[in-house]
């Protein structure tokens, strides 16, 4: 399996990371390599074996769904680039 | 007294509590050391005040006795713990500024216990690198260096300023995360112990997530003995983490009693890797003498999927780091790209992004949601994840045959130059954590030791792997690998 340009090109877009033109054709080079060195995976007999889920083996615990924390507007807003009136600030969404 | 900086974290508990010393004079003896160690790149952010304010509070707290262990020890805290109101950036630019209004569980535990936080340690950005040099502030460099030669070697990585500030005794201890061997490579290349607990042992809470199946915090020590003792503060039962585990945390120092009689210690067959240096060879050889010396039955196993477990790292960690990473979008915190005129939404993302990560994040990002997109998730995740489930079956078989630890190297090799991988495919740094991921993989606790120095004069370490939930055998076993090897080597200063 080979990644070309174009595969680069649309796994940068997937990934939200703007990658120039001129830089996808090294990208996908780079995957290529990578990619080859998890290929060795195929070699393994995977047959009615369990993907893993959790590497230990526990229950999640449960709690009472009550509200346990809140009203810290102005922690959660401290380190935004943008907050206005209580909220985050972003570029126009909805026309 | 001088020199207060080098003392262990043991000896220093020992002398604060016999009135010998305080807690401000082996803080200012640090943070005076740190001040001349910049050429190391080993701290980030200092935090003198917050120090010596810690310091002060307990000593008050030692005079009135009871103390916990780690009251009054000055560590340095790695970037990627949230230190509440101070800088946390997981060494990366698109967290510049970043300044968390919470205190991860981890350093709360130190803090709560007396701990002095001098300050954050450089690390590779998001954990992601073998030799600190993906860092947003620079390398961290070694204090060690070959013998007759100045180049500027690596401290290993991800905690890299971690391994290089306690080899180079700018604090007692530090603390460390590990996703594939993060503690222990830069531990064994900077010849001061690291341990990786249990998965679920350390809670993650506060923790900057790399990849949440694989990572724990643990301590970076200039001793066994010091492991146990901050480890057993850094671990707890969190009712934030869910997958913390609510086991009672035992008295680690108390597990070192030096005795290992009776203990089957475990050579595997696949970790004599080809061309693996003769130096390596002859100190794992070595080691595995010092401990059936001890008492130890030495037994020959195997663990069959080894050779599997580098390629099934590098699609379950980037497959999760891609996910994890996926929150850096220049909305909540951290860096924002400036926008042309006419950029929407999806703009802002993806110029924040590429300007905020560095190559190596974003490269693993990108292949993260490669191996997790539509047509590829089962030919590329769920194929990992099941070679998961066959490396710990693995270590569930020889466990069950009765082995109590593995005995491996640590590296393939001693500390290289910085610079010197730059050009190679990413592949080749990958294999610096050939032997120490299969532990991530299957969960276990493993510990670094080192043993012994190379013909460069740079350390070499060897690794030991226990069983699940047994730290404080794991500690023993190494504390007698120590005590064996004696080594007693410290870099040159030159900084």
């Amino acid at each position: 399996m080979s990644i070309d340009k174009d595969t680069a090109a649309r796994v940068a877009k997937l990934a939200r990371i703007r990658v120039e033109e001129d830089a996808l054709p090294a990208l996908a080079e780079e995957f290529n390599a990578i990619l080859g060195f998890i290929e060795e995976l195929n070699e393994v007999d995977v047959d009615g074996v369990e993907p893993m889920t959790s590497v230990t083996p526990m229950r999640l615990k449960r709690r009472v769904d009550e509200i346990t924390d809140g009203d810290q507007q102005d922690k959660v807003l401290k380190n935004a680039p943008d907050a206005r009136e209580g909220f985050f600030a972003v570029p126009k969404v909805v026309e | 007294m001088s020199d207060l900086n080098k003392l262990t974290l043991a000896d220093a508990r020992d002398k604060m509590r016999a009135g010998e010393v305080t807690s401000v004079e082996l803080t200012e003896a640090c943070l005076s050391e740190i001040e001349g160690a910049s050429a190391l790149g080993a701290f980030v952010h200092n935090t003198p005040e917050i120090a010596l304010e810690q310091a002060k509070a307990a000593d008050v707290r030692i005079q009135a006795g009871n103390a916990p262990d780690m009251c009054g020890i000055p560590l340095g805290i790695k970037d990627l713990f949230c230190t509440k109101g101070v800088a946390s950036q997981a060494a990366s630019a698109i967290l510049e500024g970043f300044k968390p209004e919470y205190e991860s569980t981890v350093t709360q535990n130190l803090w709560d216990a007396g701990s002095v936080m001098l300050g954050k340690l450089n690390m590779d950005e998001f954990a992601m690198g073998s030799s600190n040099e993906t860092s947003t502030y620079g390398n961290a460099v070694n204090p060690w260096r070959r013998t007759g030669d100045d180049t500027a070697l690596t401290p290993g990585g991800s905690s890299g300023g971690s391994a290089s500030a306690v080899a180079a005794d700018l604090c007692l201890a530090a603390t460390g995360t590990d996703t594939g061997g993060s503690i222990r490579q830069p531990a064994a290349f900077t010849g001061i112990t690291g341990i990786k607990p249990t998965y679920g042992r350390v809670s993650r809470w506060g923790v900057v997530a790399f990849a949440s199946s694989l990572d724990q915090a643990g301590p970076m020590t200039k001793t066994v003995r010091d492991s146990a003792i901050m480890l057993e503060t850094m671990c707890s039962h969190d009712a934030k983490d869910s997958t913390s585990v609510d086991f009672a945390v035992p008295n680690f120092e108390a597990a070192l009693t030096g005795d290992i009689r009776g203990k089957k210690i475990g050579i595997p067959k696949e970790y004599h890797m080809d061309g693996m240096p003769a130096e390596i060879e002859k100190l794992w050889a070595d080691g595995t003498a010092m401990l059936k010396d001890a008492g130890a039955e030495i037994v020959d196993i195997s663990l069959p999927h080894t050779k599997y477990a580098l390629p099934a790292y590098y699609v379950i960690a980037p497959a999760e780091a891609s996910s994890n990473l996926a929150r850096y979008d220049g909305v909540r915190y951290g860096h924002r790209a400036s926008l042309g005129k006419g950029d929407g939404i999806t703009e802002m993302y993806e110029k924040t992004r590429a300007e905020g990560f560095g190559p190596e994040v974003q490269r693993r990002v990108m292949i993260g949601t490669y191996v997790l997109s539509a047509g590829f998730y089962d030919a590329y995740y769920n194929r990992a994840r099941r070679v998961r489930t066959l490396i710990k079956k693995d270590f569930e078989d020889v466990f069950a045959a009765g082995v109590d630890a593995i005995l491996t190297p640590a590296t393939p090799s001693s500390a290289f130059g910085l610079g010197e991988m730059k050009d190679a495919d990413p592949v080749k740094m990958y294999l610096n954590d050939v032997f120490t991921v299969t532990v991530n993989l299957a969960g276990l606790p493993g510990i670094t030791v080192p043993t012994g120095l190379d013909a460069q004069g740079l350390p070499l370490g060897l690794q030991l792997i226990g069983r699940p939930w047994e730290e404080g055998d794991l500690l023993n076993s190494a504390y007698v690998l120590e005590q064996a090897a004696g080594f007693a080597s410290k870099p040159a200063k030159w900084w």
